[in-house]
């Protein structure tokens, strides 16, 4: 196609949004509500799946050693805990030092058990894969000198099955937002189409191909789209910089961290004014089919 | 140039418009087509330019069966036939000039070609100096004109027209059959259907009668022949 065309074709298209007016601003609300529910719907999964991560990432399972071990029974203990399949790292942690942590955390007053300390010597033992936590806090367990074995069990499989079942209701929500903005988009185009009908049928008879009639059409469905998701952008952008403006300095030091602004916000944007885009020429596409048939 | 043969066309609604029709025309006739209404004289020229396509039968153009013609080789050949209605079918916002390079820009003419090539049907059809007003403010006989230079724009071979005089005072409809007149000493085809008596028997051309879907008569200067 010449660039000349082109250029009569985004006019045509810029010409008939003005033309119809209401229908073009129900469109464009329709896209609106619809990729800004998307958007947030994202952001939200989106941090919820990296809180997850960071959980995920911190389970340790804290492997107490029993009294009557001595020193060699710890470092034998610690050589058999490294060699087991799926262990990342055991770091040994006295109970000593235990005991100065726990002070740290909850005040001086622990200090008085200084004088005869009731903690164990303690190995802080990571799998390689959070999944196999279970499997290898079960296998240190079987070892000897062991007083105890502890590992979040449940609570991280609880929050992958919230998140899988948000995940769902979200996606299900989202798919028919986006059939319901599709549907409107097309029927804009509809109206454009019929209010153009005398126009194609003559372009159709001096012998126009279907694409230079249909390129003004999709044309205009893009717009929509597009209209439709700037301030679905604009407010995710100022709502996300007022989140993590708020979260940041909160959770600093905590165990987990939202996702940083930039790049996760531009990359949303980007993923609405795709869509945005999708949906409108993907509308006004099928509308379009039906008219086309001379 | 034109060819049909054994033409059958039912339409989905079981209505059998034109029912194994025989016709050639050649390069550069002029032919009327008459008959009754609903006889299917607006059948038989929609197949030319392929608005309708036979149920059976061949519509051969210069030796093409355009039955079987892909469906994007069809602009193709609608920039090679011009058609004209008998409402016109001018576009209202756009003015006469505009109408008339419509045709051109929709097959991506050349800019400069398309002012020539406009201003120069606009001075055959006599309305050149009415370039810039609307179809609104021209008379019936003045749209026609329009709607003429339009379809004789690309210099097609062909022209079709459907009740051209139709909705036009008998002077108006003398006006542009003086033009079909030239447009054809040119060596277009022109294939006008018509129910108007006078032009038929005072300017004669070949008359094809089209009655019940089939060809009652093909007679070279022939007269209307119809009481209606």
């Amino acid at each position: 196609m010449k660039i000349r065309t082109f250029g009569r074709h985004i006019k045509e298209s810029l010409k008939s949004l003005g033309r119809n007016g209401w229908m073009t601003f129900a469109s464009v609300s329709a896209v609106t509500v619809t990729l800004l529910l998307v958007g947030v719907f994202v952001m939200i999964m989106m941090n919820l799946n990296k809180v997850a991560d960071d959980l995920e990432n911190d389970v340790e399972i804290k492997v107490f050693v029993s009294l009557d071990a001595d020193e060699e029974a710890i470092e034998q203990l610690e050589e058999e805990i490294t060699d087991l399949a799926g262990v990342e790292s055991a770091d040994f942690s006295t109970k000593e030092e235990e005991l100065t942590d726990l002070v740290l955390d909850f005040g001086e007053e622990l200090s008085l058990f200084e004088q005869s300390n009731p903690l164990f010597d303690v190995f802080y033992v990571k799998a390689v894969e959070p999944q196999q936590t279970e499997t290898v806090a079960k296998e240190i367990e079987t070892l000897e000198y062991i007083e105890n074995v502890e590992y979040g069990e449940g609570k991280i499989e609880k929050l992958f099955d919230f998140l899988n079942a948000g995940r769902n209701v979200g996606l299900i929500l989202i798919l028919s937002l986006l059939f319901t903005a599709m549907f409107l988009i097309s029927n804009t185009i509809r109206i454009t189409i019929v209010a153009r009908r005398t126009e194609i049928e003559i372009m159709k008879l001096v012998g126009a191909t279907n694409w230079f009639v249909r390129i003004p059409f999709i044309l205009e469905g893009m717009w929509l789209g597009i209209l439709g998701s700037i301030l679905p952008i604009g407010l995710i952008v100022v709502l996300y910089q007022r989140v993590t403006e708020f979260a940041q300095p909160r959770l600093s030091g905590e165990l987990f961290q939202l996702l940083e602004f930039s790049p996760f916000i531009y990359q949303v944007s980007a993923l609405i004014l795709a869509m945005g885009i999708f949906i409108g020429i993907w509308g006004s596409f099928m509308s379009i089919r039906k008219f086309l048939r001379v | 140039m034109i060819q049909m043969k054994n033409v059958y066309k039912k339409y989905p609604n079981g209505i059998v418009a034109l029912n194994g029709l025989n016709v050639e025309i050649a390069q550069g006739e002029f032919v009327y087509i008459v008959g009754p209404s609903g006889a299917g004289k607006t059948t038989f020229i929609k197949m030319m330019y392929r608005e309708e396509r036979p149920s059976s039968g061949q519509m051969l153009i210069d030796g093409t069966d355009i039955a079987k013609l892909k469906s994007r080789k069809v602009p193709l050949l609608r920039r090679n036939i011009g058609v004209v209605f008998q409402d016109f079918k001018l576009l209202p916002r756009l003015n006469v000039y505009e109408n008339v390079a419509f045709a051109l820009e929709v097959i991506e003419e050349k800019p400069k070609a398309i002012k020539e090539r406009v201003m120069e049907v606009l001075d055959m059809v006599g309305l050149k100096h009415k370039a810039k007003m609307f179809p609104r403010e021209l008379s019936g006989g003045e749209q026609q004109r329009v709607s003429i230079a339009r379809s004789i724009v690309n210099t097609p071979k062909v022209m079709i027209a459907d009740e051209p005089t139709g909705n036009l005072d008998p002077e108006t409809a003398w006006d542009i059959m003086n033009l079909f007149e030239q447009i054809n000493s040119k060596g277009t085809t022109i294939i006008m259907a018509t129910h108007n008596r006078d032009i038929v028997n005072k300017l004669r051309h070949r008359v094809i009668a089209i009655e019940g879907g089939l060809i009652v008569r093909d007679a070279a200067g022939g007269d209307y022949g119809y009481e209606d």
